[in-house]
């Protein structure tokens, strides 16, 4: 049985309220001690983290891999590899795939990709409804039985609301969570950025804050009327974070998380007709960014995800309104969330815990914690270490990032999922 | 804005994309070309050498009549050789394929680019994505730009009010989708007009409008009160059946210029539209045609114009 120590390293745990420096013991994958060296215990490797924060890994609760269907933009190969040297060990992965995520054959060929990228614990999130067209339910219990995590509709729309409703039903019937973007299809009009005085300006179809909350107000009121288990993914406006807040005031059984870019961009921050600024939602407003901000502080917004979208460049080239969305996220979210904790939005726990705590109670999965007896998963980083997001350092196939070029702090140097170290920064990766 | 890309290392023009981000003594500039332009094009030979032996490709990536006949024009009266090119395009094509286009042409050694598109952006995506050396003028980009247009508007403008600094200027119509407004309102402001207003229903108004620098009315008689000039913007078909207005007949009602609303303006308020004209939707044939209005006048300017931003924007390879 392997075994590992990791020494010296500041541990901060919020679930079992850690925050100190000492060691970590690790046995067959599993964590045996935080405290005394157990009777018997030789280390096969030895971990110095000394003034390095040693935390659970994160867990991440929106993906695109790009596989299966279009390993031109990405691979698990390198996707995964990308969300190893960023401390990542768990993987919610979108349904959106192709094909969809909603037969059991094809759950089971992400479980095997991921078995291939020696990187198992990756989650497929199936498809609410049938292809995700929004019209005939899919397969849920045994899409649950192939080991998919939750159901969603990625970006499709429901077609109306018995259909959602009737969807939201058949998931409680399966204790099954219901994860969910809102967005009114028609109110989003096939927009491209925020409407509001940017999009104005430079003449881009837009999307109101509206399309985002009034779809969250009509899930909330369904939540209330079956009972349904609804994570909130990727919020971007004040207006929901108010609504989640109520909701939860309510005591409604919601949670809701928000891409990391969403709380360090802006409209503003567009460089017009750059398409890396092109996400869904869009960049909002600063008052946005900063209701997004104080959601996360006061946890009416528990959890922050990568919104991980890789492409390949072609897909980024062209007029604005013609490229596709999404961002390349993974290697920049701790060092963005580190960002948060600089600049006080939240103390270091509080962004620990949104990667880590937090989304594995969404998922109700014993992880997000250096308890005993769970899965080693174990990131190390050095909250002082500087480096450039360029071509050297970038794992990802997708370059699709604004944040290209620009220096960050922090960075992961180990990284351990199930006891088995995935990454390592010393190991000559660089 | 990132619009240096507009402009070489000297600040002189090396693309012409949009207003925004250009200076008032640029714009003021090209109106003083264009205006030593516009004598010649009434002589017998309307012609200049400044663009012998140069390439002018106009790409036309949705229709257009006027626009494309004044670029050629403009282009010929200035010695270039001139290709017309109206490439069929659907809302689904990618930027590949465009970007495949502009790489062909530009392995033919072409020195400017003329382009119409219908997607918002197109026309910059182009100037960044084309070798060093061309140049590219906007002819217009989905819902984003057509600085050419409002450019010959100014100097339709300047030719008749002289000054712009005591100007009240009301823009009326279809606001939202309008690529000649947004142009024409960033130029009316660098060059100081003090007050530019526009008057359309919401369904018709940007969110945010006034954030780029006008007023906003609903009512055409309130708005129309005391402005020197009356810009009309055309009114497409299909903005009734996507719900943005009732009817043509309520559309007139309301926003429709006629002589009696006309009346409003000043005694001395000149009537524009870039046309192609709407009679009976957005302006009666009355008022189009009559003596306030200047629609045919920007017509004619629009070759100057023309001939004036292409010329300067050859500057960095010697012309002028």
């Amino acid at each position: 049985m392997t075994q590992i120590l990791i020494k010296n390293g500041h541990r901060i745990d919020p679930v079992n309220k850690l925050n100190s420096v000492g060691p970590i013991y690790i046995s067959g994958g599993k964590i045996v001690s935080v405290t005394s060296e157990p009777a018997g215990f030789t280390p096969d490797t030895m971990i110095d983290a000394q003034n390095k924060i040693v935390c659970p890994g994160f867990i991440d609760l929106s993906t695109r891999l790009r596989e299966p269907g279009q390993s031109r933009k990405a691979t698990f190969k390198s996707e995964t590899e990308a969300a190893a040297s960023a401390g990542i060990t768990t993987l919610c992965l979108q349904p959106d795939t192709s094909p969809v995520i909603d037969t059991p054959a094809v759950a089971e060929l992400i479980k095997e990709l991921a078995k291939k990228a020696d990187y198992p614990q990756i989650y497929p999130i199936a498809a609410l409804t049938r292809q995700l067209e929004g019209t005939e339910l899919s397969s849920m219990l045994t899409l649950k039985q192939a080991g998919c995590i939750a159901v969603g509709n990625a970006n499709h729309p429901v077609r109306n609301l018995l259909i959602l409703r009737r969807a939201m039903e058949y998931a409680v019937s399966h204790d099954l969570l219901f994860m969910f973007r809102p967005n009114d299809y028609w109110l989003g009009n096939n927009g491209c950025a925020h409407e509001g005085a940017f999009a104005t300006r430079y003449g881009l179809p837009s999307i109101p804050e509206a399309a985002e909350t009034i779809a969250l107000a009509q899930c909330l009121e369904l939540v209330e009327l079956t009972g349904c288990r609804v994570h909130f993914g990727q919020l971007s406006c004040r207006r929901s974070v108010i609504k989640i807040y109520q909701a939860k005031k309510y005591g409604l059984q919601v949670s809701a998380d928000v891409a990391i870019h969403q709380l360090h961009l802006t409209e503003n921050n567009m460089i017009p007709f750059d398409s890396n600024y092109h996400v869904l939602p869009p960049l909002r407003t600063e008052e946005d960014k900063q209701y997004m901000r104080q959601g996360l502080a006061s946890g009416t917004i528990n959890s922050i995800c990568s919104d991980h979208q890789p492409h390949d460049i072609d897909a980024k080239l062209g007029a604005f309104p013609e490229t596709e969305p999404g961002m390349s996220s993974l290697e920049t979210l701790l060092p963005l969330m580190l960002k948060l904790v600089a600049e006080g939005v939240i103390t270091m726990e509080q962004g620990i815990a949104s990667l880590t705590a937090n989304p594995a109670r969404v998922l109700r999965i014993d992880s997000g914690a250096l308890t005993v007896g769970f899965n080693a998963d174990v990131c190390v980083f050095d909250p002082e270490l500087e480096w450039q997001v360029n071509a050297e350092n970038w794992k990802s196939r997708g370059v699709n990032t604004p944040f290209w070029g620009q220096t960050f702090k922090g960075r992961v140097t180990h990284t351990l999922q199930a006891g088995k170290l995935i990454h390592s920064l010393e190991s000559g990766n660089h | 804005m990132k619009d240096n890309l507009q402009l070489n290392s000297e600040g002189k023009l090396k693309h012409f994309l949009s207003i925004e981000g250009l200076p008032k003594e640029l714009l003021t500039e090209i109106l003083d070309v264009a205006e030593s332009f516009v004598g010649m094009t009434d002589q017998q030979i309307k012609k200049v050498p400044l663009l012998r032996g140069k390439t002018i490709v106009n790409l036309f990536f949705e229709n257009s009549t006027r626009t494309r006949t004044t670029f050629e024009l403009a282009a010929k009266r200035l010695s270039a050789d001139v290709l017309s090119m109206s490439i069929a395009t659907s809302s689904t094509s990618k930027g590949e394929s465009l970007l495949d286009t502009i790489r062909n042409l530009e392995a033919m050694f072409v020195d400017m680019f003329v382009v119409r598109h219908a997607i918002s952006g197109a026309a910059h995506f182009i100037a960044q994505q084309t070798a060093p050396h061309i140049s590219v003028i906007n002819a217009g980009d989905g819902q984003h730009a057509h600085p050419t247009q409002a450019m010959l508007d100014m100097f339709t403008i300047r030719q008749i009010k002289k000054e712009f600094s005591n100007l009240r200027v009301a823009i009326i119509g279809d606001i939202l989708h309008s690529r000649v407004a947004r142009s024409q309102i960033q130029a009316l402001n660098t060059l100081g007009v003090p007050e530019v207003r526009v008057i359309a229903p919401k369904t018709l108004l940007p969110a945010h409008v006034e954030s780029l620098g006008v007023s906003v009315s609903h009512d055409l008689n309130a708005g129309l009160k005391d402005v020197d000039v009356v810009i009309m913007l055309r009114l497409q078909k299909e903005r009734m059946t996507s719900a943005l207005l009732p009817s043509e007949s309520e559309y007139f009602k309301c926003f429709g210029l006629t002589e009696e609303k006309l009346k409003i303006a000043k005694p001395d308020a000149i009537v524009m539209h870039p046309g192609p004209i709407n009679r009976g939707v957005e302006i009666e044939s009355k008022v189009a045609d009559g003596p306030q209005s200047v629609i045919l006048k920007q017509v004619s300017n629009g070759i100057a114009i023309r001939m004036a931003i292409m010329a300067m924007a050859m500057q960095k390879q010697g012309v002028m």
